[in-house]
């Protein structure tokens, strides 16, 4: 036993020491985001922090330094909306049972153990709610998405779980850790709420959208009835019939966001309406028809961020060459990918989200697509770092390279973007890990609910 | 010259004080004039003037109606289209809280093309798979405008009931995708004495409902401070329902079903707007006549399952005979686009005269949605919805040529069947772009391939 602990303390002591307390990359090339670019410069990494970044900072003398010449370095990548490091998605038996909610409910039974409860009657079944679910308590920090991730250059991701109506809080997450608390950043940055799987989700209520929209609404008046007599009774609970628990309306309570899907233009106006008559802040998440002039308007005038799905509309593999296809199908092919930088050109906040995505190259591919149709690199690098940071709030301590931020950064061999660029290593609390050459799919999918996130049918 | 002048006319007409006349064509106005050859003028979204002869304004946009017809808008009592999501939220027997004017689709193109078979509003309505469905809300076919400014502004919105087969059937809903049948989503009711149960169950429900915020409320006013009562949107439609501040359109087949749900509205102090289908109606209109209710029925669409069967071409011109306000209805995005040889049927069987037929798909459900101090009927005051037609309309050989709502042209047939050819090669345009980057993709993959495989 004692040699066990002292073998373990030995192995911890290795691992340190392959970490010197201090890195500092020369001559490379530093993407800010937050600045100018710095052509030829130094950053200093210590305890997980940038301590220094700069054309002209000394070198600390206890530093490991990397020779910088012919690199690039950026801020690590964010995944604005994720599910890596998320315990496996779906099968569809398993999303059926999950996340009865509500009033007294059991915790979320296993699908192979516990029959199926009975189909939700109406809103007060808290049908497929797990709202109270947090990602930073369900990351498994052994998910191979994670190496997947920090492959294509990504440091960080905003998980989410994404099973049901309101599936439950999203968190900033690094992508690395030696157990799940390392890696959070920010423990609740927002609430996934879903309308997509009306239909799928266990055949109870609600089996529409218009019933998945009025139950979110019910849901909302609920949450702030309970908050008025929770409040009365604290006051003074004697007299007073104590309000039941509901940890479905905590979890609504607790959120500081909201999340809700939008592909289409329609679909764009009629969630930022309904968030603005939730009173929420919103972030709108899918964006295929972004591109849509509309868009752009009605983004700006309800001042709400959206998260563009870098999965782009393509025609299937198997579809039949001789099917028709409307006009409409063909034009949102073509031009989705220019959203962001139409979205850019009118002022308003965005960032990208893998949506399913986990290979290296394809994340890749997909940016590349946007530069193609008219976004800026720059833009493109700070719609995956600083733009998503701002938009749930963190872009104090993560998304750029600044003095005093967490040390998360990407060090490629070329742009970050092009065809033939390497990631060389990647920086996470100041660790360096080095890319998978090949990284091999990860087995159950963890992907995100379908391609359609916002897909109201 | 000529060229020039018409594209300067073109040009000025959107920005001038929006003036429109309409004239020498024959006017069916559905109001006390009835069918005239003259002229309409349309000021502001309104109709100004109607006569044989109107004072045509400077720089007022003409159109020549000569040797064709002009009818009011074509409103639809029963329709579907531009919903997105379902139109049912079959789950529960009582979907009150689910509500058409969360989901309405601008993007339908039915709506494109029920304003090509000169509709201009219509009724849209929750499906009938349960005794009370949802909230149902009324629509002008602005083609083009946003879910917003589709809704026809001030328009009383409706709940769907349904009687019948329909909420009965065992199972509803079908079960989710893939999944087993399971005996447990199996739904009540599942008879015809069920469906009354479940409205009477959902109005007591609503009844308590009321009573405690109207509690509440006479508290509040006294000075009390109080919590609320929990808001539930279930029962809030249907107090709205005890207010008379919505309308029922209740969904229905055979007569006993149709004096049940009368009873049922006396016992709990609401009324029946409309009877929708209401095939058997014939048997019982004087009592859908006493109660005040409409009727909107098919011309000749039946049996096409068991309730549906004791149908008759005359019901429209029995219950009209009997005193019911009776609209003829589509029920569907298709037949919706020829709601005017819906109408024409109505004189074959029955004989009723034109302008009663045309009032079916026109005046009638206007009063049926209440809306008809707005449309209906060419009137002065009314807005300016109107078609025209190149033949009669209650002729089938008869084609929309013009279809204006507010006073602005929403389709235009001549400028649809011009356009034609430029969206084809648009979209010919786009499969070609498609094809070609497919083309490099495979031709680059291929390569990349054979680079891969290249010895060292």
């Amino acid at each position: 036993m004692k040699n066990l602990v002292s073998a373990l303390l030995l192995c911890c002591a290795c691992a340190a020491a392959q970490t010197p307390s201090a890195v500092a990359i020369r001559n490379a090339k530093i993407v800010t985001v937050s600045g100018p670019v710095i052509s030829k410069g130094t950053v200093v990494l210590r305890n997980g922090l940038i301590e220094a970044v700069g054309e002209n900072v000394s070198i600390p003398a206890d530093a490991l330094v990397i020779d910088g010449e012919g690199l690039t370095v950026y801020p690590g990548l964010i995944d604005g909306l994720s599910t890596w490091g998320m315990p496996g998605t779906a099968a569809p038996a398993v999303t059926a049972t999950a996340g009865r909610g509500g009033r007294g409910a059991t915790p979320t039974p296993a699908a192979t153990t516990t029959p199926a409860p009975p189909p939700a009657r109406g809103p007060e079944d808290r049908p497929s709610t797990t709202s109270w679910l947090k990602a930073a308590d369900e990351v498994q920090p052994t998910d191979r998405r994670l190496e997947s991730g920090r492959s294509a250059g990504y440091t960080t991701a905003v998980v989410f779980p994404t099973r049901g109506f309101f599936a439950g809080h999203g968190a900033v997450l690094n992508l690395a850790g030696e157990k799940p608390g390392d890696m959070v950043i920010a423990p609740s940055v927002g609430q996934y709420i879903s309308v997509a799987g009306a239909r799928g989700f266990g055949g109870g209520f609600p089996s529409s959208l218009m019933g998945a929209i009025a139950y979110i609404r019910q849901i909302y008046l609920d949450a702030e009835h309970y908050a008025l007599v929770k409040q009365a009774y604290e006051r003074d609970p004697r007299g007073m019939k104590r309000p039941e628990y509901d940890r479905a309306l905590e979890g609504v309570l607790e959120s500081k966001r909201i999340l809700l899907p939008a592909n289409r233009e329609t679909e764009m106006d009629r969630m930022l309406r309904f968030a603005a008559e939730l009173k929420q802040p919103v972030i709108l998440y899918g964006m295929r028809e972004g591109f849509d002039p509309r868009a752009a308007d009605l983004l700006k005038k309800a001042n709400a961020p959206a998260l563009i799905s870098l999965k782009w509309p393509e025609k299937g593999r198997d579809t039949d060459p001789d099917e028709v296809e409307t006009y409409r199908t063909l034009e949102t092919r073509d031009k989705a990918p220019m959203a962001p930088a139409l979205l850019k050109k009118a002022g308003v906040r965005f960032a990208f989200y893998s949506d399913g995505l986990e290979q290296p190259r394809d994340l890749q591919r997909a940016v590349k697509k946007a530069i193609d149709a008219g976004l800026s690199r720059e833009d493109a690098v700070r719609a995956l770092t600083l733009s998503t940071a701002e938009i749930y709030g963190v872009d104090n301590r993560i998304g750029s390279i600044e003095k005093g931020k967490i040390a998360n950064l990407v060090v490629t061999r070329g742009d970050l973007f092009d065809d033939r660029t390497r990631i060389e290593m990647v920086f996470i609390d100041g660790v360096k890990h080095k890319p998978a050459l090949e990284i091999t799919p990860a087995g159950r999918g963890g992907a995100p609910t379908s391609g359609d996130p916002g897909d109201n049918q | 010259m000529i060229k020039t002048f018409v594209a300067a006319l073109v040009m000025l007409a959107p920005l001038g004080a929006e003036v429109t006349v309409i004239k020498n064509a024959t006017i069916m106005t559905e109001s006390s004039k009835g069918t005239i050859k003259g002229s309409i003028l349309v000021r502001d979204g309104k109709i100004a003037e109607v006569g044989e002869s109107v004072m045509v304004p400077q720089g007022a946009t003409v159109i020549d109606a000569s040797g064709q017809y002009v009818i009011p808008g074509i409103i639809d009592c029963h329709s579907h289209i531009a919903v997105d999501g379902g139109v049912n939220e079959g789950s529960v027997s009582v979907s009150s809280m689910a509500n058409i004017k969360d989901v309405i689709n601008p993007d339908d193109i039915g709506i494109y093309r029920a304003l090509a078979g000169g509709v201009t509003t219509a009724n849209i309505l929750h499906g009938s798979a349960n005794s009370i469905g949802g909230q149902t809300i009324v629509l002008k076919m602005r083609w083009g405008k946003d879910a917003q400014g589709m809704i026809f502004e001030g328009a009383m919105p409706g709940i769907k009931f349904a009687l019948g087969e329909n909420p009965k059937r065992a199972g509803n809903p079908t079960p989710a995708r893939g999944a087993a049948p399971n005996t447990q989503i199996a739904r009540y009711p599942a008879t015809r004495m069920g469906v009354e149960d479940t409205i009477r169950e959902a109005f007591n429900e609503a009844k308590a409902y009321k009573a405690s915020w109207d509690d509440y409320q006479a508290k509040v006013a006294k000075g009390e401070h109080l919590i609320p009562p929990r808001k539930d949107l279930k029962l809030e439609a249907l107090k709205e329902v005890l207010e008379g501040k919505r309308f029922v359109h209740a969904h229905c087949y055979r007569s006993d079903e149709i004096l049940m749900l009368i009873r049922v509205a006396d016992d709990y102090g609401f009324k029946i707007k409309t009877f929708q289908h209401v095939l058997e109606g014939y048997k019982v209109a004087k009592e859908i006549a006493a109660h005040g209710a409409g009727g909107s029925t098919f011309s000749d669409w039946w049996a096409y399952k068991a309730e549906a069967y004791d149908a008759i071409p005359y019901n429209a011109a029995i219950m009209a005979k009997k005193g019911v306000v009776v609209s003829l209805n589509s029920d569907d995005a298709e037949l919706m686009r020829r709601l005017n040889t819906e109408a024409a049927k109505a004189m074959k069987y029955g004989g009723i005269s034109e302008t009663e037929a045309l009032a079916m798909v026109t005046l009638n459900p206007a009063k049926q949605l209440a809306i008809d101090n707005r449309v209906g009927s060419i009137e002065a005051g009314k807005d300016a919805d109107l078609v025209i037609y190149d033949k009669n309309p209650l002729s089938n050989f008869a084609k929309v040529q013009k279809v204006m709502i507010d006073g602005q042209k929403y389709f235009d047939r001549d400028n649809e069947v011009s356009g034609r050819p430029a969206k084809q090669l648009e979209k010919q345009r786009l499969i070609d772009k498609e094809k070609q980057d497919q083309q490099r993709q495979t031709d680059a993959q291929k390569k990349a391939g054979q680079g891969a495989r290249r010895p060292q």
